[in-house]
């Protein structure tokens, strides 16, 4: 074995040389002691070579700011994304269920109004007809009194109950304006990742920003359990704000 | 009476549209942004402006602005129905002129009382 100090490919080609020499001359366990040797600089060469390109690799996010864009994007943005989506799912459970209550509400008075609108219908028909006696006629002129009032009351429940139905689907509005924040989130993801690949010197054509969906400055519909106290509850307390400051 | 109504989500003019025809305001028109908006303005004949804030064009705010500083429109009331809920903001838009501020989601009724007190205010 020569004792200078050797650059690595250098050391191993002399390992290697010496064991083809030690195989043949027999020694077979010097042999097998060399080529372990052999094998463990190419791990440690290995390990070494990953550790640079790991560090690489971290100062390269660093320098693009990607590891702060990671951490803001796990700490805070995509939670409050589950937190919008979330709230998405309940608006709309609502709004169905808001519709369902009117129209489970509003079948049961139609049908009532048809059924008493048609039989009263024939009885008229048979007065028309000439087909009424004067006793017979009073009864019906009462029941039409009494009929025109009854309906009356079942069609204003009817308007409020379709009225009911009317607002709640302003949700679509709202669930429309909270997903196309995280559809932004998502771009936001998206760009992170194309970056980051395109740093660690995978093939990635870069793809231009495209243009945020919503104004990053507003902060869009309250979602309840993200609101960090600067967003008001209730048209009360919109009232309240405003007539505080003299509006 | 003509009123137009500016919201990018046409669900909300519709509903928006709806309750004011309940109110006997059938004369109504539509925009889909401030950008769309603020030509049919210019134009002239309409006596009431009911606009969301986001919108991807100009903004709500930012209509408001060019209605207070265009010597034309500068009376014109304003109501903002929207769901932009900070603070700063609705102050924002009281300061820039606006009549009234409705937060979404929001009931008819609501609707109705501000829409009677910017009247009020304006026969006064």
């Amino acid at each position: 074995m020569t004792p200078e100090k050797l650059t690595k490919p250098d050391e191993r080609l002399a390992r290697a040389r010496d064991y083809v020499v030690a195989l043949e001359n027999g020694r077979e366990q010097e042999a097998d002691r060399l080529l372990v040797q052999i094998a463990n600089m190419r791990e440690t060469m290995l390990f070494q070579e990953i550790g640079k390109l790991t560090r690489e690799l971290h100062d390269s996010m660093e320098s693009f700011s990607l590891d702060e864009k990671f951490s803001e994007l796990t700490e805070k943005e995509i939670p409050d994304a589950k937190e919008r989506l979330n709230y998405v799912i309940s608006m709309t459970q609502q709004a169905a269920d808001t519709t369902l209550n009117a129209i489970e509400e509003i079948i049961p008075i139609s049908e009532e109004l048809d059924g008493k609108s048609q039989e009263l219908n024939q009885r008229w028909m048979r007065f028309r007809k000439k087909e009424m006696p004067l006793s017979e006629f009073n009864d019906l002129s009462n029941d039409l009194a009494d009929y025109f009032s009854k309906s009356t009351n079942s069609l204003q429940t009817m308007q409020l109950s379709l009225n009911e139905v009317l607002m709640a689907q302003s949700f679509q509005d709202i669930t429309g304006q909270i997903i196309k924040r995280v559809i932004n989130l998502v771009q936001e993801v998206e760009l992170s990742m194309v970056e980051l690949i395109r740093i660690s010197g995978g093939n990635f054509v870069n793809s231009e920003s495209k243009s945020s969906l919503v104004n990053p400055e507003l902060a869009g519909p309250a979602i309840p359990s993200l609101n960090e106290n600067d967003q008001v509850d209730s048209q009360d307390d919109v009232d309240d704000l405003l007539s505080s400051l003299g509006f | 009476m003509k009123i137009l109504i500016v919201d990018d989500f046409s669900t909300m003019r519709r509903i928006i549209k709806n309750l004011l025809r309940d109110l006997g305001f059938v004369n109504t028109v539509e925009a889909d942004d401030g950008q769309t908006a603020l030509p049919k303005l210019q134009a002239g004949g309409i006596d009431f402006l009911v606009t969301d804030w986001n919108m991807p064009g100009m903004s709500g705010l930012e209509l408001l602005k060019a209605v207070r500083a265009d010597a034309n429109l500068a009376g014109l009331p304003v109501l903002m129905v929207t769901a932009e809920a900070k603070r700063e903001q609705i102050v924002e838009a009281a300061q820039s002129g606006v009549n009234g501020y409705v937060i979404k989601p929001f009931t008819a009724a609501t609707l109705q009382e501000k829409i009677d007190k910017i009247f009020e205010r304006v026969d006064a």
